[in-house]
């Protein structure tokens, strides 16, 4: 039977289920110190003084540093010239939280008390926190050098102001999607370790190899000197893979104090250290017919940086521009974007990462243009999708070529499982009932770019290479011990990784187990992001078994005096089709494989191992449909999603449990964006008001509906396995449909937009400022 | 702004020490502690049971709830002095008759009620404190009491699912093991 697409329990439960899980800052390795920042108050300002006596007379304080004590070092890695980040703040702060000093003690206690007991004083320097403040004509500037707060722009050859005029019709929208925190339950942490053989920092990281790369550099030690371990990781969703500075900083603290450095942050100093997402500005326009369909699209995107440009987050507006006609056959798409420095947080990866924004600003506008043709938003989609058999399609990017879909099954099924038009009938029914909730109904055909694997398509961002690598080992009882490189944070590699090989080796899923998060026993790796583990590291697992299975075949062979082709693998077993009986168990094949005397001669032992760096020939391209439907409370303006269904095309699903999962996760980061969460600041001090899980709100369960989940699939011609990834799906689609409800909802009183998040009060103000429901468009 | 800030300290008070004396998964502990100390640093760090976890620091997230005598608390928003005299649960406690498990536990194993497994023990022992008051809570109900712990990996359906699933297969109350 095969294990590929079946429902199996996850290995890593029974350890995460009885806390015996290792996550960072439950490892305390014997005379472990704690280290502590000191972080600026200010979102911009020169740094007058830092005093640290008094700190350091407290008992157990073993020392503070600032950045002169760095100053051997370089900055932060990845940054561009004349912007780049100090590991701890160089004369200037640029957003409030930036580190400034940093305390070790013997225990967080005391760390505590030190980091109060340093004195900074600052001279405050006039702030920016928006686009709007920072590219302004008389606007402070963040970096002397660089002259101005943009950063990058990146015109467009035609601003298709022709073909959209010469449309029949035209609407535009200016959508802000918002600033967003990724809130990992297990913000940041690490413990160093540099004694006599070298550093081991563990990290709470998504791509280890990567920071090992980075940070042995940093350090000027060479790679052999430098382990990096991500031990059991607390989500990550993108802020897990950017070079904060106690990474760089805990190996140097731990050397000089000759102890191991631990750092834990708290949620306070997470939600303003750990890279935010989102936060762009889009200026959209359409030209389109009578009949709805699409002929010109124009996006115009605006990102905000945050204080220092990060290497992922300066390439957010790339992706986003990439996708920014979702799943529609648009003949003129032009794309143009800028970023912007401000006295933020900085922005980089969060689920998604420019794709969500991509996609809720195209199904945003076609609800506009459904709205003004007078047509149902379902079929406005259906006249414009891309149909079925043009794959692979080409889009208004060389780079970005869309590998397979059936977007209008997706749609059918989804409007199907919603239950379309009796909800439409119902809506229609509704509307003269001044007691009943507002109903709506939203839609979002959605499509995203995933399996960054291309060659090419993750150096962009400062890593080694865009393969992943797995490596089989065969061990002397038949057993297998698989290596990735891609290295988990909930996503469930240890179980989907062993269904694949599990299949392709005939070895028991009992009897294979994952290894990855190490540098000292993964050869090489590259990350999990951008939804790549299955369709990069998967397919590396797969391919890396059955070449070791073909091998083992040749002992299997050699072993039964038997033709290699005779031979199926069934039962933990090689047995000779046709010879009933006539096997030998995987066991004693790699029992002998170790044993010269017993193998072929073109086989050494130990040859039952395979190393494998999976290269991709192109992107893979998830897609879906959702629906949302919601009620809305007259009075008081309160949102209520009744109905969440989500239909996605994933390619092979290798996990269906596992891949709902991802898809439900997904979706309430997406409810949450489009209902609970902003980061705000206060605009002329910079000061974040939304620095904890007070202030921002990251729903809990009764703030969330239930899903309903269907599927199609369409296979990705460009990994072994077919698939496409899921991890990002559900946060690229979700945002457009709840918010496509939500002006559904509305549209009764003329209301064609409303912003993210979209708040009880601001639902309330739109019925109290629309002076009679207008009548009904359908 | 920095001008009339308030002077910080600059010297904290010493350390008071205290004794706190505690029963942990049945074992009885004594620890004397800074009288500041936490409770889920008692337990994280004095007593190394690193299966509590801490997600916040605003008491909002419930990766720390342990039973404090058998009632879901936030072990971030107690004092270890508070805890004097008195009976912890941690997950680490939890024994029942799934290979070892609680039918929560279970409940999550069979459900996917976990991803990154750093809110799981938090849910395992807010979802234990709920079921040791209501054997058979609706999905409603299930919800509600969970509002008190976040989970960023699930979306809450298939942890809701897995209250559900421990409802029906008895919602065992939590063994200590000693
Ligand atoms: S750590 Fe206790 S509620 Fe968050
Ligand atoms: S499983 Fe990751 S936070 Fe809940």
């Amino acid at each position: 039977m095969s294990l590929v697409g079946a429902k199996v329990l996850r290995k890593e439960d029974p350890r995460l289920l009885s806390g015996t899980g290792t996550f960072v800052d439950d490892l305390s390795p014997p005379r472990c110190a704690f280290a502590a920042f000191v972080t600026s108050t200010e979102a911009h300002a020169e740094i007058v003084s830092i005093d640290a006596r008094a700190a350091l007379k407290i008992p157990g304080v073993l020392g503070v540093w600032t950045a002169a004590d760095f100053a051997d070092h370089p900055d932060l890695p990845g940054g561009l010239p004349d912007l780049e980040r100090p590991a701890l703040a160089r004369n200037i702060v640029r957003f409030a939280g930036e580190p400034v000093a940093v305390v070790v003690a013997d225990d967080r206690y005391l760390a505590a008390d030190a980091v109060a007991a340093v004195d900074v004083q600052y001279r405050d320097l006039p702030v920016v926190t928006t686009i709007e403040a920072a590219t302004a004509d008389d606007a402070p500037v963040l970096f002397a050098n660089h002259g101005s707060n943009v950063v990058t722009v990146v015109p467009t050859m035609d601003d298709l102001e022709r073909q959209i005029s010469r449309c029949d019709d035209r609407a535009s929208l200016h959508l802000v999607n918002q600033r967003c925190a990724a809130v990992p339950i297990e913000a940041v942490a690490c413990l160093a370790d540099w004694g006599a053989d070298g550093l081991t920092l563990w990290a709470t990281f998504q791509a280890p190899h990567h920071l090992r790369n980075y940070l042995a550099t940093w350090l000027d030690i060479p790679q052999t000197q430098c382990r990096v371990v991500a031990p059991d990781v607390g989500g990550g969703f993108g802020s897990k893979i950017v070079w904060y500075p106690e990474f760089f900083l805990a190996p140097l603290l731990s050397k000089w104090t000759r102890r191991p450095v631990k750092f834990a942050q708290t949620r306070t100093e997470a939600m303003m250290q750990m890279a935010h997402g989102r936060d762009q500005v889009h200026d959209l326009d359409i030209g389109f017919d009578r009949d709805g369909t699409i002929r010109a699209l124009r996006v115009v995107i605006s990102q905000n940086l945050g204080a220092y440009p990060d290497p992922t987050g300066v390439g957010l507006a790339v992706l986003t521009s990439w996708m920014a006609a979702g799943c529609y056959r648009i003949p003129d798409v032009s794309t143009s974007f800028r970023t912007v420095v401000t006295n933020t947080t900085p922005v980089a990866a969060y689920r998604g990462a420019g794709r969500p924004e991509a996609a809720y600003s195209i199904e945003r506008m076609i609800d506009l243009v459904a709205r003004r043709t007078g047509l149902d938003p379902a079929e406005v989609r259906r006249r414009n999708f891309i149909k079925p058999g043009a794959f692979p399609y080409e889009t208004h990017n060389e780079p970005v070529v869309y590998d397979s879909g059936d977007f209008p099954a997706a749609l059918d099924e989804c409007l199907r499982l919603v239950r379309y038009d009796e909800r439409r009938a119902e809506q229609a029914a509704r509307a003269d009932d001044p007691d009943a909730p507002l109903l709506g109904i939203g839609l979002s055909s959605w499509l995203e770019i995933a399996g960054f694997g291309p060659n090419g398509s993750l150096e962009g961002f400062g890593h080694l290479a865009s393969w992943e690598s797995a490596q089989v080992r065969i061990q002397p009882d038949g057993s297998a011990i698989v290596f990735a490189g891609s290295s988990p944070h909930g996503q469930g590699h240890e179980t989907t990784f062993a269904q694949i090989a599990s299949d392709e080796l005939g070895i028991p899923f009992d009897r294979i187990q994952l290894r990855f998060g190490d540098t000292a026993t993964v050869l090489q790796g590259v990350g999990t992001m951008g939804s790549r583990g299955v369709p990069t590291a998967g397919s590396a697992v797969k391919v890396a078994s059955s070449r070791v299975l073909e091998k083992a075949k040749k002992v299997a062979a050699h072993l039964l005096e038997a033709a290699e082709a005779d031979l199926e693998v069934r039962d933990n077993a090689f047995n000779v089709r046709g010879s009933p009986g006539k096997k030998v168990g995987w066991g004693e094949v790699a029992w002998a494989s170790f044993q010269p005397l017993s193998l072929p001669p073109e086989l050494q032992a130990g040859s039952l191992e395979e190393r494998l760096f999976q290269e991709s020939p192109n992107f893979s391209y998830p897609s879906g449909a959702y629906a949302c439907v919601v009620e809305i409370d007259r009075a008081t303006g309160a949102i209520d999603i009744v109905d969440m269904v989500l239909v996605d095309d994933c390619g092979t699903v290798i996990n269906p449990l596992l891949a709902e999962g991802q898809v439900h996760g997904g979706v309430a980061q997406g409810i949450a964006q489009a209902l609970f969460e902003a980061v705000v600041y206060e605009p002329d001090s910079g000061q974040p008001i939304t620095a904890n899980l007070l202030d921002y709100l990251v729903p809990s369960a009764p703030d969330m509906p239930g899903y309903t989940a269907g599927r199609i699939t369409t296979l990705c011609p460009n990994n072994p396995l077919g698939a496409k990834g899921i991890g990002e799906s559900g946060a690229v689609g979700a945002p457009a449909a709840v918010v496509n409800a939500i002006v559904d909802a509305l549209a009764p009183f003329g209301v064609e937009h409303v912003d993210m998040p979209v708040t009880p009060e601001k639902v309330w103000r739109l019925l109290h400022d629309a002076t009679a429901p207008e009548r009904s468009h359908r | 702004m920095t001008d009339d800030a308030p002077a910080r300290p600059t010297s904290p008070t010493p350390a008071r020490l205290v004794d706190v004396a505690s029963t942990v998964n049945g074992r009885e502990t004594r620890h004397r502690l800074d009288a500041r100390t936490l409770l889920v640093h008692l337990i994280r760090e004095h007593e190394r049971l690193t299966g509590t976890h801490i997600g916040c620091d605003t008491s909002n997230c419930g990766a720390c709830t342990v039973l404090l005598d058998g009632e879901a608390i936030k072990s971030c928003t107690v004092l270890a002095v508070q805890a004097d005299g008195h009976e912890i649960t941690t997950v680490e406690g939890l024994a029942g008759p799934y290979d070892g498990f609680t039918a929560v536990q279970e409940g999550f194993r069979q459900c996917h009620g976990l991803q990154c497994g750093y809110c799981t023990p938090g849910m395992v022992m807010a979802a234990t404190g709920l079921l040791a008051v209501n054997s058979d809570p609706s999905e409603q109900e299930i919800r509600a009491s969970l509002e008190g712990n976040i989970c960023r990996c699930t979306g809450y359906q298939m942890i809701v699912d897995s209250v559900r699933w421990a409802a029906e297969h008895g919602s065992d109350q939590p063994n200590t093991t000693g």
